[in-house]
């Protein structure tokens, strides 16, 4: 059973490290639009700290979206999405592979250049640490959750908007835990429940969202 | 046993069709004479809000509305599941049929809700966890019509659309509860409706209009699978029957 999650792992990391700049690029777009955010409200330092793990959040959740239809497009193009349905092991654990790839691309290097934004945004410590660990834990949620709607959309014109507007409203719950853990710490609660909410939303969507996934892949390749 | 009567007859579109356009104008009729009566008792016979005056009155609307918003959605994803756990043809055609008619009543809550705002918080819209859980199902009924606007292949949209009803089904309490802390911890108890003192003639009025548009519903959502199952069966011999018999009558 991890022997198929495992390859499949590695394959698409393979696949991944082969195009570069398409990491560097979801990345850069995440600087860039958390960057343009102090431009459009004006640099006090106050207002910045109180707004930086909303807009840090929701440009996170941009960044995972641009890089979802490429999660199963290129294997649908070239025919190794159906040589991967007509494998002996269930799809769903396929698909678990590459969650867990996409989050490792997607995801992993966004939480590691957020700490780096967010003293941009004069973030304390605390809170760069509890950020880090809010996209680190909630990320998986939305390579998870995502996964759906790339499989949904698969192969469809305008695939691109019709993803965001399935997938972002189901994204509601990791933004309102992730960010409130963020502002949680800066306001001196303590974000403990936030992410402990957050972990239970990752573990629930990457432990079920592979198979509805694999639902919507098997309607696709009818 | 050959003519015993069964249900699962209907689930075919081309016995569906008829028996369909029988009922839409009986439901039209029970919705008017519910409406008819629920506006009296609401406009008329209600008494007045000591603390809101007469401008609760658009409640009759707002509450229904929120009702049906909420109800359909669940039918809509009742009938997926059955689409996609039986095969059956029908199924489909119901959700998508009812899917504008809850986007409908999902926006004229809002609506209703930002008039009803307006004078009794002072502000058109407040980040109330059911104002935002209410604007979350309306994207929620977009993304649904969306997908299946953009897939050309019928039985395909009805399969992509009923998985994509029953995440979001699965969805909505945990955005719903998600919302409902987040505004919680952010604003506190500023806005508290406390619906428990209310009259029992307004109740009255609100279960009367709430089975206005209940009855409203299913006539609008009849009318407009009659013309997907017309649309989608064209190439059958019965659709070809049916129009034939249309054309003839238009030119007796």
């Amino acid at each position: 059973m991890f022997r198929i999650i495992t390859a499949v792992i590695g394959r698409d990391l393979k696949l991944a490290m082969r195009r570069q700049a398409d990491i560097v690029s979801a990345l850069f777009f995440f600087i860039i639009v958390v960057s343009l955010f102090p431009l459009g409200i004006g640099p006090e330092p106050d207002l910045l700290r109180k707004l930086a793990p909303g807009v840090l959040w929701v440009a996170a959740l941009l960044a995972t979206m641009l890089s979802l239809p490429r999660l199963f497009a290129d294997d649908h193009r070239d025919g190794t999405l159906e040589q991967l349905a007509l494998a002996p092991h269930p799809l769903g654990l396929v698909v678990t592979g590459k969650v867990i790839a996409h989050w490792l691309v997607s995801g992993l290097p966004l939480a590691l250049i957020a700490p780096v934004l967010g003293i941009q945004f004069d973030l304390s410590a605390d809170a760069l640490i509890v950020l880090t660990g809010a996209i680190l834990l909630g990320t998986p949620a939305l390579s998870g959750i995502g996964a759906i709607g790339a499989a949904l959309t698969l192969g469809l014109r305008g695939g691109g908007v019709l993803l965001s507007l399935l997938v972002l409203p189901l994204y509601i719950p990791v933004l309102i835990f992730g960010a409130g853990a963020v502002d949680a710490t800066v306001t001196g609660l303590g974000g403990e429940g936030h992410l402990s909410l957050l972990a239970a939303i990752t573990f629930a969507s990457v432990g079920f969202a592979p198979w509805a996934t694999a639902a919507a892949l098997k309607i696709a390749l009818e | 046993m050959k003519d015993r009567f069964n249900l699962y007859r209907f689930a075919s579109p081309a016995t569906f069709y008829p028996l369909a356009g029988a009922m839409i104008p009986y439901f039209a009729a029970i919705s008017v004479v519910f409406g008819l009566a629920g506006l009296y008792l609401g406009m008329l016979v209600a008494p007045t809000d000591f603390q809101q005056g007469e401008g609760y009155r658009i409640i009759f609307i707002h509450v229904p509305a929120s009702w049906m918003s909420m109800f359909i959605y669940l039918v809509m994803a009742f009938w997926a599941a059955i689409g996609l756990a039986f095969n059956t043809r029908l199924s489909g055609m119901m959700a998508q049929a009812l899917a504008p008619t809850g986007a409908l009543m999902a926006f004229l809550s809002l609506w209703t809700g930002a008039l009803w705002g307006k004078p009794m918080w002072g502000a058109w819209w407040v980040w109330d966890a059911r104002l935002t859980s209410e604007l979350i199902l309306l994207f929620l009924y977009i993304g649904y019509m969306a997908l299946t606007a953009a897939i050309d292949d019928a039985r395909r949209a009805d399969k992509a659309g009923g998985l994509l009803l029953l995440v979001g089904v699965v969805n909505i309490p945990i955005i719903y509860f998600s919302v409902k802390w987040w505004n919680t911890l952010h604003q506190g108890s500023s806005v508290n409706l406390n619906k428990s003192s209310m009259a029992e003639t307004m109740l009255w009025g609100m279960l009367l209009m709430a089975m206005c548009f209940w009855m409203y519903s299913i006539a609008v959502a009849f009318m407009r699978v009659r013309t997907i199952m017309l649309e989608r069966e064209r190439h059958t011999d019965w659709v070809k029957a049916e129009l034939a018999d249309k054309t003839a009558g238009d030119e007796k």
